[in-house]
């Protein structure tokens, strides 16, 4: 099980994400209509990645904008979360190791500690964001089966890889699930609101062009839409 | 298939179309026909797969149901929080359920979502700044309008603005000479007060040619004459086109996009016609909206850009105040506690936050200003934008809607606010009708010209020295 979990389906989870979201962006970008959208992306392309850059950097970084300031605990918990689920996945020495292994890949890894850290602040935040979603009226309202589906998909790695890290129990059994809960989120990004890990920069793009071309962004002010 | 003679799927094209609609006080037998109204389903999917592509698409399928968007919108807030208010929720239940069954939906599916479209946001885009995901709401509800107007599911008096744009190329039943007589009889009547005092029409290569709101000539006509006075203690070179001078749009606010694109190109073709080097609009939000940043698409302009340079009256009037085109007599200028509401159409869709402060500084006393809460980009919608002002089946929303201003304006403790927009300027006032703060409210040219300084050689001369020899 194992075996199979690390080789072809690794291979075949990694394949669909990466070529499912290249295809999504190509279509996400060959769909925009400078009629239909009513911007002119391009008439003004240095206004437009300007825009661009300008719209997704400034939601990048923790309290960068209006909206984030305006939201402080819902901020902490979102990038709590976010943090550790971009980066323990890709710079956890383990992690490495069997990229290494498997596509003869490696970059900078992160140490045990600061590790640990991430995903406890990840996990803690993302019960953070569950205890939010029932309690919360204008969030329950949008909220549906799907909704719970994604957190479901998203949680589980976090759990497994814990488990198995603190070897509770059967570490094999943790391990096991771990891989296999994390193809299962490799395999969901391209076809379900996960998708936003990569399409997040191109609905920020695209509203960064729409201001930095055409609305607020002009007239030289700086705003952070 | 069941259609009205008064609601139908029909833009109103001739004048008579739009007599028989105006009779029909308060559209009581339009709405009552509108009970009635058919949905095209094939029609409605035809014309989403044709015209909704990945940008709200994607919008509506990323939305990560977060909820940050709640609190970003006026509308929610002035309602107890509904959680019904929550924009997410508003257009996820009507354009997403749309989508997701592919058109079929029904004539009671079609007037909810219409009230939803009309009364519960005002397309002021402010929640599009507040979503992590770069959602904006107010564009989609903009898309959603055209759907249902397509459909024939529209307010009734934005049937009517919609096909005054198409009857008259300008939002109410006036022509071109009653407008250039207009304006013409509106300045004879100051001509005493400011000698010389002219409206050029239709000349061409002017440094300047202006735009105004119908309503003006209309029902505010000394705003034409307001105008005239600045433009000539300015010493500029200006005129007004005799054709193509409305620079407004309710049929963007209906979502008749044809009736916008012939709008918007009557202006464009009065540019063309008389080669200004810029355009000058009133003092009014969506009309420069419509014209100057939205309308360029609709005339299918790939720059994205009116045919010649366009600016908003403020701007002007800031540059002709640093340039000392004008001057103000320092002694008359405002002092008393008042503030300054920010038109979502020109500040945060189209980044003039800067400007009217500019001119707050040359004609308010300092210590006298007071900035509203949020204020520029995030200042919130004056309560009736978006053609919610002008809809009487939505008053009562409307009305609650113009709380969240009221309770800005009281925060500020201002006696005085100014608003350099039309429906802003039309909402303060319906707010102080209902709620009676005890304010002011005022567009900047009437300020402006009571603190002038008007040039010697401008100023009435004779009889004033015939009344000092006479003493």
């Amino acid at each position: 099980m194992y075996t199979l979990l690390t080789g072809p389906l690794f291979y075949l989870a990694l394949g669909v994400c990466i070529i499912g979201m290249i295809v999504r962006f190509y279509r996400y970008f060959t769909g925009l209509s400078w009629q239909l959208d009513r911007v002119a992306y391009k008439a003004w392309p240095a206004m437009g990645f300007k825009g661009a850059v300008r719209s997704i950097y400034k939601w990048l970084i923790p309290y960068g904008t209006y909206s984030w300031r305006s939201q402080p605990v819902m901020t902490a918990a979102f990038f709590g979360f976010h943090i550790g689920a971009v980066c323990v996945p890709l710079f956890l020495i383990a992690h490495n190791v069997f990229l290494k292994e498997k596509l003869g890949l490696s970059w900078f890894t992160m140490s045990t500690p600061v590790a640990d850290a991430l995903t406890w602040t990840a996990v803690v935040s993302l019960f953070f964001l569950i205890l939010r979603r029932l309690v919360l009226p204008e969030v329950r309202i949008l909220t549906d089966k799907k909704d719970w589906g994604i957190l479901l998909i998203t949680m589980a790695p976090f759990i497994t890889g814990l488990l198995a890290r603190y070897q509770v129990g059967d570490y094999s059994f943790w391990i096991t699930a771990h891989v296999l809960t994390g193809e299962i989120v490799l395999l969901a990004i391209p076809f379900t609101k996960l998708s936003h890990v990569f399409l997040f920069f191109a609905s920020r793009a695209q509203l960064g062009m729409d201001f930095g071309i055409k609305r607020g962004g002009l007239r030289g002010t700086k705003m952070a839409w | 298939m069941p259609e009205g003679t008064l609601c139908n799927k029909k833009p109103v094209e001739t004048a008579e179309g739009i007599t028989t609609l105006l009779a029909d006080q308060s559209g009581k037998k339009y709405y009552e026909e509108m009970k009635k109204l058919e949905v095209d389903s094939d029609l409605l999917w035809k014309t989403i797969q044709n015209t909704c592509k990945s940008r709200i698409r994607t919008w509506l399928e990323i939305c990560a149901h977060c909820g940050m968007c709640a609190d970003s919108c006026f509308l929610y807030l002035v309602n107890d929080k509904d959680p019904k208010q929550v924009p997410a929720y508003k257009i996820q239940s009507t354009l997403g359920e749309i989508i997701k069954r592919k058109g079929k939906v029904d004539n009671a599916f079609m007037l909810h979502t219409m009230e939803v479209a009309w009364a519960q946001c005002t397309c002021c885009n402010r929640c599009g700044t507040y979503c992590p995901h770069g959602i904006d709401t107010g564009i989609m509800f903009g898309y959603l309008r055209g759907l249902c107007y397509q459909q024939g599911f529209v307010p009734w008096e934005m049937k009517i603005g919609a096909g005054m744009h198409r009857v008259y190329n300008a939002q109410m039943d006036i022509t071109s000479e009653d407008y250039v007589d207009t304006f013409q009889w509106m300045v004879e009547e100051s001509e005493e007060e400011y000698p010389g005092l002219e409206v050029p029409v239709d000349v061409e290569g002017a440094d300047i040619m202006y735009t105004v709101n119908a309503r003006e000539a209309k029902h505010y006509p000394e705003d034409l004459a307001e105008a005239a006075i600045l433009f000539h203690i300015a010493g500029e070179s200006w005129t007004i086109p005799s054709k193509g001078w409305e620079l407004t749009s309710l049929a963007m606010f209906a979502g008749d996009w044809a009736a916008c694109k012939m709008q918007v190109q009557s202006v464009y073709d009065a540019m063309e016609r008389l080669k200004p080097k810029r355009m000058v609009g009133t003092e009014c939000g969506h009309a420069h909206r419509a014209t100057v940043v939205e309308g360029p698409y609709w005339a299918g302009r790939p720059d994205g850009r009116p045919p010649v340079e366009s600016i908003h009256y403020i701007e002007w009037l800031a540059e002709a105040l640093r340039t000392g085109k004008l001057k103000i007599d320092p002694a008359k200028r405002i002092k008393e506690p008042c503030t300054l509401q920010d038109s979502c159409n020109y500040v945060r869709n189209h980044g003039l936050r800067e400007v009217a402060r500019e001119i707050i500084s040359y004609i308010v006393e300092p210590g006298y200003f007071i900035e509203m809460t949020p204020n520029k980009e995030h200042n919130f919608c004056c309560g009736g934008g978006g053609g919610f002002n002008g809809i009487g089946l939505f008053r009562k929303q409307r009305n609650v809607g113009l709380k969240c201003k009221r309770d800005q304006i009281l925060a500020t403790g201002a006696k005085l606010v100014i608003a350099p927009c039309h429906n802003c300027w039309d909402a303060i006032r319906d707010l102080e009708e209902e709620f009676e703060i005890g304010i002011r409210w005022s567009f900047l040219k009437p300020l402006i010209i009571k603190m002038l300084i008007v040039p010697e050689h401008l100023k009435p001369v004779d009889e004033d020295e015939d009344m000092d020899e006479d003493e």
